[in-house]
C-alpha cells in the first residue's frame, strides 16, 4: 500500500523505505505513508487527518466524495500494523470541522475504536476542531510532553526546541531538468520537526510559502518527501525555490 | 407600402416597411437578396440559419424580422402591463454584443425607430441588470452565461414571455463547446416560457449546416423540421499567398522568428495589419521581436487574453479609430468584431484546420466584394506543407469544422440545478424539455436521473449526504431548492469556461535595498502552473515586456522589469490547437503525390527529395515506421499526422507495450505530424527478426485495457476531471463571503479525483471525464479512428542514420516536457545528490 495508490485492493507489497532522522536528540523514524514512529517511547505520530472533510463540505453544498474517512483510515490501519505503538498521537486537525466526530458514520467510529484497542489514543486539539473528539476512544489535549519532545497542533513562535507540530501541511518541490514533483513531507532541522499532512484530502503548502518562515533554521533544513515506498531527503538549498 | 421583390433565389415577396425602404434608399443601397429572403421566411414563420462570408450583411439580415416586427408594434404607450423583450441576441464575446449594439443603433437611429437596444454582459453594472428586469429593453443583447442567469430567475416567465426573436450570431463557433451545450438546453426552456419564439442563426461556412438546422429548433420524440436555410455564397476569393523568405525555414519549433524582418516590410507596406498567432506564447515572442526592428516606430499593439482588460479595451479602441499599423493578436480577436479597416491579415504559425483560417482571414477588408489579402507564415517545414495544404483548402471551400457533438453531462448537472433555481421542476417535464435540445436528444432516462441525483447529493452509491441534499423532491414529485443560500451559490459559479488558476501579475519596483515595493501596474494574469516552474530571478515575456519573477504575495505574482534580452519564455499549455483531420488528410495526400509538391517552396521539396533517396515517403494510407540508432539510444519514429493530442496519448500506450516486449523504452515526444520513441534495445533489429510486431504493436487492442490502465495515471484525465468538477458543481470556484480565487481553492480536484477513482470509479462525474477525454484532451476517438485505418498498412525503414523526415521531431526531444510521469525518479535523483554530497571527502 502507497499513498499514491489509495485502493483499499492495493496490498502492502515490499517493506518500505523508511528515513532515520533525530529531532532534538531524539530518534525518529519517517514512514513515507505519512507517520513519525519514535521507537524509544513506542509512540506513532500522524497529523492533519481531516477526518469527515468531504461531509464538511457537503454540508456548505459541495458534495465532496464521502470515501476521505475511509481512505485516510485504510492509511492509518496500515500505518499502526506496521509499527503496533503503544502511544498514537493525532496531531490535531483530526477532523475538519467541531461537527465532524459527532456525526461520524457508525462503521467508521468503529474502524477507529478497533485501531485504538490495547494502546493509548491522544487526540492533540486543533484549529479546526478545538472541541476534542466526541464519542471516540482515547483522550484530548492542546499539548504533550513526552520522552523528550512537546507535541502540539501549531507550531510556536517562540521556541520551536523539540517541537513537534503539524498544521502547516509541508509540501516540497525537486525542479530537475524540466521536470518538477511537489509532494508532501516531513520538514526537519534538527530542532523541530513539521509533520505532513496525513488525510487524503488534506493538500499541502510549499516549504517557501511565507507562513512558513521563521520555523526552522535554513541551512540545517531537510525535507524528507513522501515518495511511492519510500523516503526522499532532499536538503533545501537542493529544492526548488 | 413599397414592396421590393427579391431578385435571386425564393419567390416569397415580402413587404419593406417605409423607414427602411427610405433608408437604404438615402444609403444609395439596396438589400440584399439573402436579407429579404430571410425576412420573408422568418415572417412566414420559419426558424432561419444564414450561412454568409463576413461583409455580407449578415448582422443587418439577422435583426431585420425583428425590427420590422417591432416597427409594425410600434412604440408601447406608458402605464401599458409589463412586456418582456421581444428580441435576444446572443454571442459568444462580451465585445461583440458591444460592437453589436454600436452596429445596430445606427440604423435604428437613421431611421427614426422607437425601439430599445441595450447589452448585458458581466461587466454590465448591477443597478442597471436590475432596472433591465424592470423594464426590459426590446432588443436584448447579450452572452449564452447571461441567458442562463435570467432563466434561473424566479422572474423569467414574466421576462421572456413576449419573445419572438432569438437571434444567434457566431454559430458555428458556439456549438461546438461546452458554452454551447449550456445554450441548447436556454433555448429549451425558452421555448417553454414563449412557445411561438423563432429562432435564426447566422453562421460563417461549416461543413455540415443540417447540423446547426436541426440545432435551432427543438429534437425529441417529434422533431420539428429543421431549420431553413439561406446559403450565401461567393465573395471573392481571397488572395493567399505563402510568405517567401531567402532565409533558412527552420526543421522545427513555431515561433518563426526568422521572417520577422519580412513580416515587419509588408506591415510598412499596408496600411493596417492583422498579425494572429496560434498561442499566447507565440504573440509575446512575435511582438517582442517586432519592436527590437520597428526602426520607424509604427504604432504595433498587442491584444491576448491574458492581458489585463483596461489593456486590451485600448487597443481594440485604438484600431476602432485606425491608429495602429500593426496588432499581434491571439484567437481573442478571431470572430466577427468589426474594426477599423484592415488591408493584411498575417499568420504566423500553421493555421492548424482551414476553417478556422478562413474565418481569420475574413477579418480583413469587410467589403464582401473585395478580395481578402492574407500572407502564410509557416514556422517549420511540416508547417509549410500543411500551410499549403489549408490553401488549397480555402480555394476549395473545403471545411473542416468540428462536429457540435453529444451534450456534456457537467453542463447537464449545472442546468438541473438553474432550473430547480428557477422553479421546482417536474422530473418528467424537465426530461422532455432536455431531450428537445440536439446535444442531449440522445440522453437516457437513466443518466439523467444518475445527473439529478448528482445535482442533490453528490450520486454516490454510498448515501451520506441525504440530509445535506441541495434540491429536494417534494410531496408532488417535484424537485426544489432546499435553501436560497444554493441559489446564490449557483449564480456566483454559473458557466463553463473553466481557467486555469490564475495569479494577476503586478509590475513593482525594487527599491536601493534590494526589497520589493507595493503598488505598482497590473500587467494581466498567468496561469498558475506556469508560475509554479519559476524560481526567483527567472524572466519570461509578458504583456510585451521582459520581467522577472520575484515571487508570489498573497494572490498576485510579483515582478520587476527584467532589462534582459534573453528571457525565459512562458511556455502556455492552452493555445496549442491539434491539426485538424482535413488538413492531416491532405498533408499526407500532399507527400504521397508529387505533383502536389510542386507547389512547395525549393527548400522544403529539396528536403522532401532527400528523405525518398534514403528512406520512403508514406502513402495517403500508408504509416510509415523508421527505425534507426542514434547515440545510444535506438529510435522509432511513426509519421500518424493525426495531431499532438493523439500522439501523446498514443506515445503513451505504446511505451507501455514495449516495456512489456522487453523493448526498454526510455521516452516519447510528440508533435502534431509524428512521434518519436527511444530505447535501450534495437527496434529495428527487433522488429526485423519478429520478435516485435508492428501489427500487434499498433492494434486496436490497445484503447482496452492498456488504455484503462494508463488513465490510472494520466495527468490529462486529472486536468479533464477539474473542468468537469467545476461545471458540475462539484467543486465551487467563489464562495459566497469569499470571493478570492486561484490560490484560495480550499480543497485540490487531484485529491478528489484519486479517491473517487479508487472507491467508486463508475461515478457518474468520472464517467462525464472519460466522455470529455476521448474528444478533449486524449484525443482518443482520433486515435481509434488511425488505428483502423492503419491496420494492414504499415511500413517499416529500418535505416543506420535519422531520416531528413525524423530530424523536426528529433529536435523537439527535451523541449517536451510530459508531467505525470517517471515522478519518482526526479525525487530519486535530488536524493541522490544529497546522498553524494553525505559522502563527499
Amino acid at each position: 500500500m502507497n499513498r499514491l495508490g489509495l485502493s483499499p485492493r492495493t496490498m502492502i507489497t515490499t517493506a518500505p523505505a523508511t528515513e532515520d532522522v533525530l529531532v532534538h536528540g531524539v530518534a525518529a523514524v519517517c514512514d513515507p505513508l505519512g507517520g513519525l514512529y519514535l521507537p524509544e517511547t513506542g509512540m506513532l505520530i500522524v497529523s492533519d487527518l481531516h477526518l469527515e472533510k468531504g461531509a464538511a463540505f457537503a454540508r456548505r453544498g459541495m458534495m465532496l466524495p464521502p470515501y476521505d474517512t475511509i481512505a485516510t483510515l485504510n492509511i492509518l490501519a496500515a500505518v499502526i500494523a506496521r509499527y503496533d505503538p503503544k502511544i498514537v498521537v493525532s496531531l490535531g486537525d483530526n477532523f475538519h470541522d467541531r461537527r465532524g466526530s459527532e456525526f461520524l458514520p457508525a462503521d467508521l467510529r468503529k474502524m477507529i475504536a478497533d485501531m485504538a484497542r490495547g494502546r493509548d489514543w491522544i487526540w492533540i486539539n486543533g484549529n479546526h476542531d478545538p472541541d476534542g473528539t466526541t464519542d471516540l476512544p482515547g483522550i484530548s489535549t492542546d499539548e504533550l510532553v513526552y520522552g523528550g519532545l512537546v507535541f502540539r497542533h501549531e507550531p510556536s513562535l517562540i521556541s520551536g526546541k523539540g517541537e513537534v507540530a503539524g498544521h502547516l501541511h509541508p509540501s516540497a518541490t525537486v525542479r530537475r531538468r524540466e521536470k518538477y514533483v511537489r509532494r508532501p513531507c516531513f520538514a526537519t532541522d534538527g530542532h523541530r520537526l513539521l509533520m505532513p499532512a496525513f488525510g487524503v484530502l488534506a493538500g499541502g503548502l510549499d516549504l517557501n510559502h511565507t507562513a512558513m518562515q521563521g520555523i526552522f533554521a535554513r541551512e540545517t533544513l531537510v525535507a524528507h518527501l513522501l515518495g511511492r515506498d519510500r523516503i526522499y531527503s532532499v536538503r533545501y538549498s537542493n529544492l526548488m525555490r | 407600402m413599397d414592396r421590393i421583390e427579391p431578385k435571386s433565389s425564393g419567390n416569397q415577396a415580402v413587404t419593406l416597411p417605409r423607414p427602411f425602404v427610405k433608408w437604404f434608399a438615402e444609403k444609395g443601397w439596396a438589400p440584399r437578396a439573402h436579407q429579404l429572403e430571410l425576412l420573408a421566411r422568418a415572417q412566414s414563420g420559419e426558424n432561419m440559419l444564414l450561412i454568409a462570408p463576413t461583409g455580407a450583411g449578415k448582422t443587418l439580415a439577422g435583426f431585420l424580422p425583428s425590427l420590422t416586427d417591432l416597427v409594425a408594434r410600434g412604440k408601447i404607450p406608458p402605464g401599458s402591463a409589463f412586456t418582456g423583450i421581444h428580441t435576444l441576441y446572443i454571442s459568444p464575446l462580451k465585445a461583440l454584443t458591444v460592437d453589436i449594439e454600436r452596429n445596430l443603433m445606427k440604423p435604428v437611429t437613421e431611421m427614426g425607430l422607437a425601439v430599445t437596444v441595450e447589452n448585458r454582459t458581466g461587466d454590465t453594472p448591477q443597478a442597471k441588470r436590475q432596472r433591465q428586469k424592470l423594464n426590459p429593453p426590446d432588443i436584448l443583447l447579450t452572452t449564452p452565461e447571461q441567458v442562463a442567469l435570467l432563466l434561473a430567475n424566479k422572474e423569467a416567465t414574466r421576462f421572456f414571455k413576449d419573445l419572438k426573436y432569438v437571434v444567434l450570431d457566431e454559430l458555428h463557433s458556439l456549438v461546438t463547446s461546452k458554452r454551447g451545450h449550456l445554450l441548447s438546453l436556454g433555448l429549451a426552456r425558452l421555448r417553454k416560457h414563449a412557445p411561438d419564439m423563432q429562432t435564426i442563426g447566422l453562421s460563417a461556412t461549416v461543413a455540415d449546416p443540417l447540423d446547426l438546422q436541426r440545432w435551432l429548433v427543438p429534437q425529441g420524440e417529434t422533431p420539428s423540421p429543421p431549420a431553413g436555410l439561406v446559403h450565401v455564397t461567393g465573395g471573392a476569393a481571397p488572395d493567399i499567398t505563402i510568405l517567401g523568405t531567402d532565409s533558412r525555414i527552420p526543421w522545427s519549433g513555431h515561433v518563426s522568428t526568422y521572417a520577422i524582418p519580412e513580416v515587419y516590410k509588408e506591415i510598412r507596406r499596408h496600411k493596417t495589419t492583422l498579425i494572429f498567432v496560434n498561442t499566447r506564447f507565440q504573440a509575446e515572442l512575435l511582438f517582442q521581436t517586432l519592436w527590437t526592428i520597428n526602426e520607424d516606430n509604427l504604432p504595433i499593439a498587442l491584444h491576448h487574453g491574458s492581458l489585463d482588460a483596461g489593456q486590451r479595451r485600448k487597443v481594440e479602441a485604438a484600431m476602432a479609430d485606425n491608429k495602429l499599423r500593426a496588432v499581434v493578436a491571439t484567437s481573442t480577436l478571431d470572430m466577427g468584431i468589426d474594426w477599423g479597416d484592415i488591408d493584411l491579415v498575417v499568420h504566423v504559425g500553421a493555421p492548424k484546420g482551414a476553417s478556422r483560417l478562413a474565418q481569420r482571414i475574413g477579418r480583413a477588408n469587410h467589403r464582401m466584394d473585395e478580395p481578402s489579402k492574407a500572407i502564410l507564415v509557416p514556422a517549420n517545414r511540416f508547417e509549410v506543407m500543411e500551410c499549403q495544404a489549408a490553401l488549397d483548402a480555402n480555394y476549395l471551400g473545403a471545411q473542416d469544422t468540428p462536429p457540435v457533438g453529444e451534450g456534456a453531462l457537467d453542463v447537464l448537472a449545472q442546468h438541473v440545478l438553474g432550473m430547480a433555481c428557477a422553479e421546482p421542476f417536474d422530473p418528467l417535464e424537465l426530461y422532455d424539455e432536455i431531450t428537445s435540445a440536439s446535444p442531449y436528444a440522445g440522453l437516457t432516462w437513466e443518466m439523467y436521473e444518475r445527473i439529478v441525483d448528482f445535482v442533490a447529493t453528490g450520486g454516490y452509491a454510498l448515501r451520506t449526504y441525504e440530509r445535506y441534499a441541495k434540491i429536494r423532491k417534494m410531496e408532488d414529485g417535484r424537485w426544489r431548492v432546499s435553501n436560497p443560500q444554493i441559489a446564490q451559490q449557483y449564480r456566483m459559479n454559473l458557466g463553463t469556461i473553466v481557467e486555469a488558476a490564475e495569479l494577476n501579475v503586478r509590475l513593482v519596483k525594487r527599491n536601493a535595498k534590494g526589497t520589493l515595493g507595493r503598488g505598482g501596474m497590473s500587467l494581466g494574469k498567468v496561469e498558475e502552473y506556469f508560475l509554479e516552474q519559476l524560481v526567483q530571478g527567472d524572466t519570461f515575456l509578458f504583456a510585451g515586456k521582459v520581467l522577472r519573477f520575484e515571487g508570489i504575495r498573497e494572490n498576485e505574482c510579483l515582478v520587476s522589469n527584467a532589462f534582459s534580452l534573453d528571457p525565459k519564455i512562458p511556455a502556455y499549455a492552452g493555445g496549442k490547437f491539434p491539426l485538424t483531420t482535413y488538413l492531416a488528410d491532405q498533408v499526407r495526400a500532399m507527400l504521397a503525390d508529387p505533383d502536389r509538391r510542386v507547389a512547395l517552396p525549393d527548400q522544403v521539396r529539396d528536403w522532401l527529395n532527400i528523405q525518398l533517396e534514403r528512406s520512403i515517403l508514406p502513402k495517403q494510407d500508408e504509416l510509415l515506421i523508421e527505425t534507426f540508432p542514434r547515440g545510444k539510444r535506438f529510435f522509432l519514429i511513426a509519421y500518424c499526422f493525426e495531431g499532438r493530442l493523439a500522439h501523446q496519448t498514443l506515445g503513451m500506450l505504446l511505451t507501455r507495450r514495449l516495456e512489456r516486449a522487453g523493448a526498454r523504452p526510455l521516452g516519447f515526444v510528440a508533435t502534431d505530424y509524428s512521434l518519436a520513441i527511444w530505447g535501450l534495445n534495437d527496434l529495428g533489429a527487433m522488429i526485423g527478426d519478429g520478435s516485435l510486431s508492428l501489427s500487434d504493436l499498433f492494434d486496436e487492442d490497445m484503447l482496452g485495457d492498456d488504455l484503462e490502465a494508463w488513465l490510472d495515471e494520466s495527468y490529462m484525465l486529472k486536468r479533464t476531471f477539474r473542468n468537469c468538477a467545476v461545471i458540475s458543481g462539484l467543486i465551487e470556484r467563489r464562495h459566497p463571503g469569499k470571493e478570492k480565487t486561484g490560490r484560495q481553492v480550499t480543497v485540490s480536484t487531484d485529491l478528489i479525483y484519486d479517491v473517487l477513482r479508487s472507491h467508486e470509479p463508475d461515478h457518474v462525474l468520472l464517467e462525464a471525464t472519460r466522455r470529455d477525454a476521448a474528444t478533449g484532451l486524449l484525443d482518443i476517438g482520433r486515435l481509434g479512428d488511425m488505428l483502423g485505418r492503419i491496420k494492414g498498412h504499415i511500413t517499416h525503414r529500418d535505416l543506420d542514420r535519422v531520416s531528413p523526415l525524423a530530424v523536426p521531431i528529433m529536435l523537439e526531444i527535451g523541449k517536451e516536457n510530459v508531467p505525470g510521469e517517471a515522478q519518482d525518479a526526479v525525487l530519486q535523483e535530488a536524493a541522490d545528490e544529497l546522498i553524494s554530497e553525505a559522502m563527499a571527502p
